[in-house]
């Protein structure tokens, strides 16, 4: 099962990218210039981003640097504790519907650190949490902000939510597989 | 409530600052924000080119097509408001199949595809249909099958097990994204409830 899905997740790529140019080329399409057609409306879009993604990722920077992020997991630590979600997880946690650098940084770090490597219970969890959930706030801003949305409506109060619920699905998801590391 | 999230971050990080005495972190913090949220979106356009030139060759070799067919029942219940034979439901399903299939550098210039779409079909064009906060919703919990890149994380950090997160990852995905669900449709009836009274 291991080797399956370790196989499976290097093949996977190359084999979607196969896919398409074969059933392109079955249908008869002139692949290169579609593609290259297609690919043009990459810039723009990306381009479009920029303002959107400059506002976000300066002032999460500032929020990090002022110190501002450690002390909400002073506060967070002790519901973090009752939810079994070790000390060292939660500023993971906390960052990960804001930043995917961010918070895939903090797990690297936690990986290294001599108690906590990939394979401990902290270890699998944050890798859990890092792989369940995507970054909401990224999310939101981007997909909004390349059609001009401005009034979200419930869009990040429904996001935020269930980056908590996926918090909590990770630890139940380590609890019911691994019930050793507990 | 992003001018309120953003505000928040700005005034928290600067006040924190003030307190803590890392004022003179700050400046340069700012300057490091920017910078980052450049290279981002401009590494962004290496894949968003590629996912972009591939998926038209899917779209016009009538795949996105077949797997709309596919996961068309869901597609109807999740998005009741988008019309089956629409391009934005082509695109959304086209979404949720990368997502599914843990391609989340395709996922991305699909969603913003499928939002495109939608915004064609939005009423009010600065507000957030219910169809476009039912896309986040699914997009944000994203469900994942293989999460690539956690796993090659693990690996170049020595773990003896690095597939062991792909059976948690599943189970936790399943979670956090039907409680997506419930609550984009929650919510959705308590906003359609407010506008009514």
């Amino acid at each position: 099962m291991q080797s399956v899905i370790e196989v499976a997740s290097t093949w996977i790529l190359p084999l979607v990218i196969a896919g398409i140019l074969v059933a392109g080329a079955v249908r008869r399409i002139p692949l290169y210039n579609t593609f290259v057609d297609g690919a043009k409306g990459g810039f723009g879009t990306s381009v479009r981003l920029i303002p959107h993604v400059v506002a976000m990722m300066v002032a999460v920077s500032v929020f990090r640097a002022s110190g501002a992020m450690d002390l909400i997991v002073n506060w967070v630590h002790p519901v973090a504790a009752w939810f079994h979600i070790p000390s060292q997880v939660v500023p993971m946690a906390l960052l990960r519907p804001i930043s995917n650098a961010g918070s895939l940084a903090l797990l690297t770090d936690l990986f290294q650190q001599p108690h906590h490597g990939p394979d401990s219970f902290a270890g699998l969890l944050a890798s859990t949490m890092q792989a369940s959930t995507d970054t909401t706030l990224y999310i939101i801003t981007v997909y909004f902000g390349s059609v001009g949305i401005e009034r979200f409506r419930y869009a990040l109060t429904v996001g935020l939510l269930s980056d908590l619920a996926s918090v909590v699905g990770s630890v139940v998801a380590v609890w019911l597989l691994h019930p050793s590391l507990f | 409530m992003i001018d309120f999230i953003w505000l928040l971050l700005f005034l928290g990080g600067i006040g924190t600052a003030m307190v803590t005495g890392h004022m003179d972190k700050i400046a340069q913090a700012i300057l490091d924000g920017a910078k980052h949220g450049v290279e981002l979106a401009f590494a962004l356009i290496a894949i968003i080119a590629l996912w972009m030139g591939l998926m038209q060759i899917a779209e016009r070799a009538g795949m996105v097509r077949w797997l709309s067919r596919l996961l068309r029942p869901v597609g109807r219940w999740l998005y009741p408001s988008v019309p089956p034979d629409s391009p934005a439901m082509g695109a959304i399903l086209a979404n949720m199949s990368a997502n599914l299939l843990g391609i989340g550098n395709a996922a991305t210039p699909l969603g913003l595809q499928a939002m495109k779409e939608l915004q064609a079909i939005n009423p009010i064009k600065d507000r957030a249909s219910d169809a476009m906060c039912t896309l986040l919703a699914v997009n944000t919990a994203s469900i994942t099958i293989i999460p690539t890149t956690v796993i090659a994380v693990r690996l170049q950090y020595g773990s003896q097990h690095p597939t062991e997160v792909v059976g948690t990852t599943i189970v936790a995905t399943v979670i956090g994204t039907g409680v997506a669900i419930v609550l984009d449709r929650l919510f959705r009836k308590l906003s359609k409830r407010k506008e009514a009274s």
